[in-house]
């Protein structure tokens, strides 16, 4: 008995002392930055279901680039397309209701449902990709650089940013859709995130006003940073929770958008899909054939769930002030001890 | 001394503890002690010992994670578990507080008499003219100039020491039979803190209340208590009166408080070894800087005409008022703040007008540590990374080479190797000033300049701050520009002093010339003001200003 227990303190002990020699380990801010996201659960959690989701609708619908004249297409795995019309499965309520062959059910004119929604996912998924990055690039970017240079940098920039959001972009969208027709869903996912960086702009303008006063970005000028390293190294992590509460209603902004600009003629049109569009057109078949207003909802609701999770897990990583909040759990297991 | 028998203030096995991390952690301990009407009940303590909380906790003004136990009585009145409607009517009324930063204390968006009319209405039956004519008499009262103008006046209108007293005019707004002041005079510069106190001691006397004072600063409890109270993490360690406490102080914590007081003339003069005769590493010739005109606010000289040198291995002391442009000198020295006219040479090489290329080579000869170590840390960086990116941005060394000098420099200014990971804000004030320290000195400069470091630490952290910097500058042998308000501390370190007022150079000369026979007349003010960490002392020197008066 003495024994055992002897053994278990030795390792306990020798366990402790990797600890202390593993702390000594100089860590680099990206280093302990991807540690503390790795702890946040429902943020890896997310990020596992956003790869799996993407993953599986993007090999069951295929992939498809390019416009209607020049298409790009890899085919997927699952058996029809969305242009197919397989023969219609009647039950007793209603027309197409999911079936083995046909598990998220047919359309009213016979359409396999599981590709057009695994097609509109892939959509909604690529546009809110491409507008989270550009317009989330351009908005850092060009908020940093206006609010850490001030004087006429920031006058040009941010007249700039006036002058885009004066421009009317559902009115532009649509003349584009009218005059040159379908171009994909990549090219309308390019022109949103051109639009939507501007209140990001400012935001981080904003951030970056108070931030640079600072005496840290004086002691690292002192110490012989460059404006660049001052800017991304320095400040910008300090104002990651702005950028990233910004960013992830942007992108849920953007599938809106998207369904808005398609029905107006520029973006994905019929007989191509999108999640936005699937609902918007089924919205009235919600008490005759739920199931074609049930998945494409549910499916945006899961992508909109991760990003919204994803970017907490990352804000609460770049804050070192966030710590665990004690559950009621912790308060048992201390009563307990 | 006018003290009367009643009692205004009755403490009684009184605890204050919270809640943090699933655990109580006791703030006071155990406190037992009773505040007369007419007397002054000092508390002290280095901070983290609970003074404040224990003081806020009287009136149930903790946060919502706090609990407290015992008894505390207002004339009588017990205030602990007493319900929200008789605490709401005893703050404010019977109990008012004075606190440490007027400048938030103060709401920016109301005017000064808008906030003292509004504590006026709201505890007595009270026209608004009758309050408004109340409320200039109060101003008057804590002699604020032209109080009929000033009323209308917004807190940032006001300078320091006037929003300190509009805020102790508010707190006095009722007649309050007990007034606690945290730590009035910390934010303050030494001469408008001798008013503060003036005023202090006359309100006192004239209306008879009993003040609780909190406060870490010796100076000030020698010349306002009456009875002392020494605090060490939430315990009660010693409590007497202001004599038996600064003489015959029984508890070892108390006599090593009182040792860590800085006293001003006490140190033995130091003289420089290496001389005058090699090239200074620091010289200013006729540095002017001036603020540029913005909008409608016009121009602003901060520093006129200024000259100084720094040979190798001096600590020169550089003093004045908050405002005087000491900061800003310190500044331009490193090229921050760009000099209007006038030379400013680092080792002989010329910083105004160099090129941002130029500036950065100037700059591995120099190190900076600032005032605020909250804010000149990067609160993203774990400070192993603060320290290294000198040495990193230099390109001396990096990867393993880099993490061992980074623990080099760690374990030079005695902090643990494992803190290299840790964020600024784990670490104690103390602590992150010494990382300062160590990121100024990660490239062995010629040259530091040290602004203000000690204003936001405790008297003996400060202590061992300043062994600290010694010892290294024995070591090291940089040369150092030592920027402070405190005379002081200035004393332990400087081998010369310089004093500016309003931008201007007015004195300088060795640590003894200045101190022990300051010429300028301002200079003279300065040392008058310093408040001297003995009661006997210090009312010797109160009584002859009021004869001189």
């Amino acid at each position: 008995m003495a024994k055992k227990n002897n053994v278990v303190e030795t390792t306990g002990e020798s366990n402790e002392n990797a600890i202390a020699l593993r702390e000594t380990d100089g860590l680099s801010q990206g280093q302990i930055i991807r540690k503390r996201f790795f702890r946040h659960k429902p943020a890896v959690a997310s990020l596992i279901g956003l790869i799996f989701i993407t993953i599986f609708v993007f090999s069951a619908s295929g992939i498809h680039l390019g416009t209607d004249k020049a298409p790009i297409t890899i085919p997927g795995w699952w058996q029809y397309t969305i242009t197919d019309i397989p023969d219609t499965n009647f039950c007793a309520t209603s027309v197409g209701c999911p079936n083995w062959q046909h598990p998220f059910g047919q359309d009213p004119i016979g359409r396999d449902y599981f590709a057009l929604v695994m097609r509109g996912a892939e959509q909604s998924i690529m546009v809110m990709l491409i507008v989270g990055l550009i317009g989330g690039l351009f908005g850092t970017v060009i908020g940093a650089v206006s609010g850490y240079f001030r004087g006429w940098v920031d006058a040009v920039l941010m007249r700039f940013t006036d002058f885009i959001i004066t421009i009317p972009s559902i009115i532009i969208g649509a003349v584009i859709g009218f005059k040159f027709g379908n171009l994909g869903v990549v090219a309308l996912a390019v022109y949103l995130g051109l639009f939507s960086w501007t209140g990001l702009a400012r935001l981080v303008r904003g951030e970056f006003l108070s931030l640079r006063e600072r005496e840290f970005v004086d002691a690292a000028r002192v110490a012989g940073a460059s404006n660049f390293r001052i800017i991304f190294k320095h400040i910008l992590p300090n104002a990651m929770g702005v950028i990233i509460v910004s960013v992830t209603l942007m992108l849920a902004g953007a599938i809106l958008l998207e369904t808005a600009l398609s029905y107006l003629g520029f973006g994905v049109q019929a007989p191509d899909v999108s999640l936005g569009s699937l609902i918007s057109e089924y919205q009235d078949s919600f008490t005759v054939s739920p199931w074609l207003f049930y998945w494409p909802g549910i499916l945006i609701i899961a992508i909109a769930l991760c990003v919204n999770f994803i970017g907490d897990g990352l804000r609460d990583a770049f804050d070192p002030r966030q710590r665990r909040r004690i559950t009621r759990k912790d308060l048992a297991k201390k009563a307990g001890e | 001394m006018t003290i009367t028998n009643e009692v205004i203030l009755k403490v009684e096995n009184y605890n204050v503890e919270f809640w943090v991390d699933g655990v109580w952690y006791p703030a006071a301990i155990d406190m037992n002690y009773e505040v007369h009407a007419g007397e002054v009940l000092a508390i002290v303590g280095e901070s983290g010992s609970g003074k404040s909380s224990s003081s806020m906790g009287l009136m149930s003004l903790l946060a919502a994670n706090a609990r407290t136990s015992g008894s505390v009585k207002v004339k009588g009145t017990e205030m602990l578990g007493a319900n929200n409607n008789l605490l709401r009517k005893f703050r404010g009324k019977e109990v008012a507080y004075i606190f440490q930063e007027p400048m938030t204390a103060l709401n920016p968006v109301y005017t000064v008499g808008f906030q003292i009319i509004e504590t006026l209405r709201t505890h007595f039956n009270m026209g608004p003219a009758d309050a408004r004519a109340r409320a200039i008499e109060l101003l008057a009262l804590v002699e604020i100039p032209n109080p009929e103008l000033s009323v209308d006046k917004y807190p940032h209108q006001l300078s320091g020491g006037q929003r300190q007293r509009a805020m102790i005019a508010q707190s006095l707004a009722c007649d309050p039979a007990l007034l606690i002041a945290d730590e009035p005079t910390t934010a303050l510069d030494v001469t408008v803190q001798a008013e503060i106190i003036e005023l202090m001691r006359n309100l006192k006397d004239k209306l008879n209340s009993a003040v609780l004072l909190i406060t870490h600063d010796m100076g000030v409890v020698a010349d306002l208590a009456d009875r002392i109270l020494v605090m060490k993490d939430g315990l009660t360690v010693e409590q007497g009166t202001a004599d038996q406490i600064f003489h015959r102080p029984s508890h070892p914590y108390t006599q090593q408080l009182l040792a860590a007081v800085p006293k001003l003339g006490s140190n033995a003069e130091r003289v420089l070894e290496t001389g005058t005769s090699a090239q200074p590493v620091l010289k200013l010739e006729n540095l002017v800087i001036e603020y540029p005109k913005r909008g409608r606010i016009p121009a602003f000289t901060a520093v006129k005409d200024f000259n100084l040198e720094i040979y190798p291995g001096e600590i020169v002391g550089l003093v004045g008022e908050s405002g005087s442009g000491k900061t800003t000198v310190g500044r331009a020295a490193i090229g921050l703040i760009p000099a209007k006219s006038g030379s400013i040479q680092i080792v002989g090489k010329e910083i105004a007008g160099a090129s941002p290329k130029e500036l950065r080579g100037i700059r591995r000869n120099t190190g900076i540590v600032f005032q605020d170590p909250a804010s000149s840390l990067n609160p993203r960086l774990p400070i192993g990374e603060s320290i290294g990116e000198p040495i990193f941005l230099a390109g001396i060394a990096k990867g393993a080479e880099l993490d061992h000098m980074v623990e080099e420099l760690l374990a030079q200014v005695e902090l643990p190797r494992s803190y290299r990971n840790r964020y600024p804000h784990e670490l104690s004030g103390g602590q992150r000033q010494r990382v300062g320290i160590a990121r100024a000195l990660a490239l062995t400069p010629d040259l530091l300049i040290a602004d203000e470091p000690t204003s936001a630490l405790d008297v003996s952290v400060q202590a061992r701050f300043l062994e600290l910097l010694l010892d290294l500058q024995g070591k090291l042998k940089f040369a150092c520009l030592f920027i402070s308000h405190d005379l002081a501390v200035v004393d332990i370190l400087a081998h010369r002093i310089a004093v500016m007022q309003n931008g201007e150079l007015v004195e300088q000369g060795t640590s003894s010339q200045i101190l022990k026979n300051p010429q300028h007349p301002y200079t003279q003010k300065l040392l008058a003001a310093v408040p001297v960490p003995d009661p006997d002392l210090q009312r010797a020197r109160r009584e002859a200003k009021a004869a001189g008066k």
